[in-house]
């Protein structure tokens, strides 16, 4: 083997392992999990630090809003435990109590879900469904919720 | 009626489709030329029967035949007649008649070009292609028949997806799909290389110009649809990493590693395998991206109906792995590199690395994209990696391709000296080092965006500088002029002038998308009217609402005063639609573009008696560099591939 090639592959040895490097940070910078509030509840105090997703309903009665500092509070709910967020801004037009929503932030040590991101969006098909047809299953709805950032 | 006829026209291109690909297989091993001129025949009439069934489907979309479900689902009366004409590629089925059409085309394009002339690769080239149309053709018969029958035939059809109420609706899925078809072309030869042995030089030769009309094609698909999402999705960016833009952006960086590759084998005779492969793999991960975005299994954007397409596009993507996989070992004994790297510093080390870093750039949007289905099957976990991961990973990259832009147009083959690199690269690096440097002066601030800054002016200098010694050279040897040296440097190395041309687009786009990305400012606010919302220099005023209505929908728009530093300068309109079918209403934003930036406000949410309004403002810098940058990427291409004898009068032909 060449000189030159020996050196090409060192060059690519470090190219890989620089990817591979980036490839992990930017896993550990970007990932996000996705629980339901009873798995948030399990999870206690191991799910603080992390990026979460938190799907389920928004409790009824359970928002109040302070017009002037925008800060909302309110309780996410799967039906057997719900679990207090705070959210401060303006949340998306379809978001109210009792429709489903999809919130990304963080699990304060407190208790209490920080969120930045409220995803309030049914369903990707703009179709509604056809008579007959049942309702979207849980993972349908997670799947139409999920990939909302940024769109 | 006109179901019936499209659905008889599907049948016939199917089975016309396999005797064509069997007879040309079979004609050529047993050397019987009638059948042989069969099969070249059944390559035209499969385009001829698609051509039927893609009318019929035209046909029923034009006169608004809502017995056909996917007419009935697709459009509607209230339609001017282009998006009724638009409503083939709206959505799954029609798109991949669409798809299947095209490939016809091409297919019966390529048969009627090369039959005469390369008589050893055009029958296994032609199976192939007729191969990949049987695929696309049954795909049509089963899971997405674009036939199927609606009952009870309603009065009138749902219409499109309200986003792709668009004029660029009409133009963005064709440029992506006339790529993705048109990378079938060099597979298919590389193919027929492979099954017939003949593994030279030659297939690179005849499908060259092929592959860079498919990028160019892509390119052109990618950037307009960064464009579309701009200006109609209305979230104020370009670019989301959303799987269907992933599924696009794979095959792009897989077809840039090949066009560059070749070039490789062609001066030195390495990467043979590596050609093959990456042809394959770009091919492949065309099927591989429609598998994704049609099949439902991850969700985005552009979802199109879910169902067994999936399982069709997946099956395909194994048969095309394997039969590569089996034919390359097949072959392995002919496939040995003849040439060898002599020089770490040279054009074929700096084409190794620049393809190293695509395919590893190719790699990580794979990987993020089907992230949370490999996290789900592994660890049980429901996860997800989105848009801050592939930026975080695309940025090292990114700048790693810009720098061995510069580098390695300017090294020679076989190895250059110390000296005559630093002769080649001092210039282009002190003006990408004084860009840097000014653009810190001039306060921009950040060592990624200063890098970027100092690397896309390095690739422009090494352009300008090999353009200026080009000319320079020409005018003293030829004694010509500045304006007939550049057409003589255009005609005597197109493909080398073309491609600097495209290196300097590149490096806009690469400043336009660091820019946009480190400088917008976003402010949103709900307005009383008459209050005012500050965004960077910009201020804007919430006036008043109005609402009118479209053929499709109702819309209600702000009225909003915009000033700039305290300056009155306009009034801005944006809206939100209201269809009747869907919840949501869609955002019709409103925009300044400019150079330096652009304005885009988009109206969140308002109140029904008009009293406030919810808007965001975005002040998206040097957004506009991207769409500029994308059509000098496309004019570059263009030159690198045009015919030398309609760029040259004279018929000075191309250096060899």
């Amino acid at each position: 083997m060449s000189r030159g090639m020996m050196r090409v592959l060192v060059g690519a040895a470090v190219i890989l392992v620089a990817v591979g490097y980036l490839i992990w940070g930017g896993v550990q910078e970007a990932i996000v999990y996705f629980y339901t509030p009873s798995e948030l509840q399990t999870q206690g105090d191991k799910a603080v630090g992390k990026r979460l997703r938190i799907g389920g309903m928004v409790e009824a009665g359970s928002l109040t809003k302070d017009p002037e500092t925008l800060i909302m509070k309110f309780r996410i709910t799967d039906g057997a435990t719900s679990v207090p967020v705070r959210y401060k801004g303006i949340p998306p037009d379809l978001f109210t109590e009792g429709k489903g929503a999809v919130i990304e932030g963080t699990w304060a040590p407190g208790g209490v879900f920080q969120c930045d991101l409220i995803m309030a969006k049914h369903s990707e098909d703009y179709h509604p469904p056809k008579a007959g047809e049942e309702a979207p299953s849980a993972e349908i709805l997670y799947k139409s919720l999920i990939k909302q950032q940024g769109s | 009626m006109t179901a019936q006829l499209g659905n008889i026209a599907l049948w016939i291109a199917f089975a016309v489709a396999l005797y064509g690909a069997a007879a040309a297989v079979i004609g050529h091993r047993r050397h019987r030329s009638t059948l042989l001129e069969s099969a070249y025949s059944a390559v035209l009439v499969h385009c001829a029967v698609v051509t039927v069934a893609l009318l019929c489907l035209e046909y029923a979309l034009i006169t608004s035949d809502f017995s056909i479900q996917y007419v009935a689902f697709n459009s509607s009366l209230k339609y001017p007649i282009w998006y009724k004409i638009a409503g083939l590629w709206g959505a799954l089925e029609g798109s991949l008649l669409l798809w299947a059409w095209m490939q016809a085309v091409l297919a019966a394009q390529v048969v009627i070009m090369y039959r005469r002339k390369h008589r050893d690769f055009i029958p296994y080239v032609s199976a192939v292609l007729m191969g990949i149309s049987a695929f696309f053709v049954s795909v049509l018969l089963v899971p997405a028949n674009p036939f199927a029958q609606h009952f009870p035939v309603p009065a009138d059809g749902r219409g499109l997806n309200p986003l792709l109420e668009d004029t660029s609706m009409l133009v963005h899925p064709l440029l992506l799909y006339s790529g993705y078809v048109g990378f079938t072309v060099p597979y298919a030869f590389a193919m027929a290389a492979l099954i017939t042995g003949r593994l030279k030089e030659e297939w690179l030769f005849i499908t060259r110009r092929w592959a860079v009309t498919a990028w160019m094609f892509l390119t052109c698909g990618i950037i307009y649809g960064g464009w579309w999402s701009y200006h109609v999705l209305g979230w104020g960016g370009y670019w989301a990493w959303d799987p269907v833009e992933n599924a696009s952006f794979m095959p792009w960086l897989a077809g840039t590693a090949y066009i560059h590759s070749v070039m490789t084998q062609e001066k030195r005779g390495m990467l043979k395998v590596w050609n093959l492969t990456l042809i394959t793999l770009t091919f492949a991960l065309v099927i591989f991206g429609t598998f994704l975005t049609r099949s439902g299994i991850l969700n985005s954007v552009h979802a199109f109906t879910r169902g067994a397409v999936g399982y069709f596009f997946l099956a395909f993507l194994a048969v095309i792995l394997l039969s590569t996989v089996s034919l390359l070992s097949l072959r392995a004994d002919q496939l040995k590199t003849q040439g060898s790297v002599d020089s770490f510093l040279s054009r074929e080390s700096a084409f190794l690395f620049n393809n190293l870093l695509l395919v590893t750039f190719c790699f990580t949007v794979f990987l993020g994209t089907i992230f949370p289905l490999l996290a789900e099957a592994v660890r049980g976990v429901k996860v997800s990696v989105g848009a801050p991961y592939f930026n975080y990973v695309a940025g090292p990259i990114g700048l790693g391709l810009l720098f061995l832009m510069g580098v390695g147009s300017v090294i020679p083959w076989r190895g250059g000296s110390w000296a005559s690199l630093r002769r080649n690269l001092l210039g282009p690096g002190l003006a990408g080092v004084a860009a840097g440097c000014a653009a810190f002066l001039l306060g921009f601030r950040g060592p990624w965006v200063l890098t970027t800054y100092a690397l896309a002016v390095f690739v422009m200098g090494v352009a300008v500088q090999e353009y200026y010694r080009g000319i320079r050279a020409r005018r003293r040897t030829a004694g010509e002029g500045p304006v007939q040296a550049l057409a003589q440097l255009f005609i005597r190395n197109r493909r080398r002038y073309g491609g600097f041309i495209v290196h300097v687009g590149f490096a806009l786009v690469a400043i336009g998308i660091v820019s946009s990305s480190a400088f917008k400012v976003e402010q949103e606010g709900m307005l009383k009217k008459g209050e005012m919302l500050q965004a960077g220099k910009y201020q804007v005023r919430f006036d008043r609402l109005t609402s009118g209505e479209g053929p499709t929908h109702v819309k209600v728009h702000g009225i909003f005063t915009i000033f700039n530093e305290s300056h009155e300068a306009g009034e801005m309109r944006p809206g939100l639609r209201f269809y009747p079918r869907s919840n949501d209403p869609i955002a019709e934003v409103d925009y300044w573009l400019g150079l330096q930036e652009d304005l885009y406000v988009i109206l969140s949410s308002f109140d029904r008696q008009g009293a406030w309004a919810v808007v965001k403002v975005l002040v998206n810098p040097m957004v506009s560099w991207i769409w500029i940058g994308g059509a000098i990427m496309a004019l570059g291409t263009l030159i690198a591939m045009l015919p030398t004898r309609l760029l040259s009068a004279t018929g000075a032909g191309e250096k060899p």
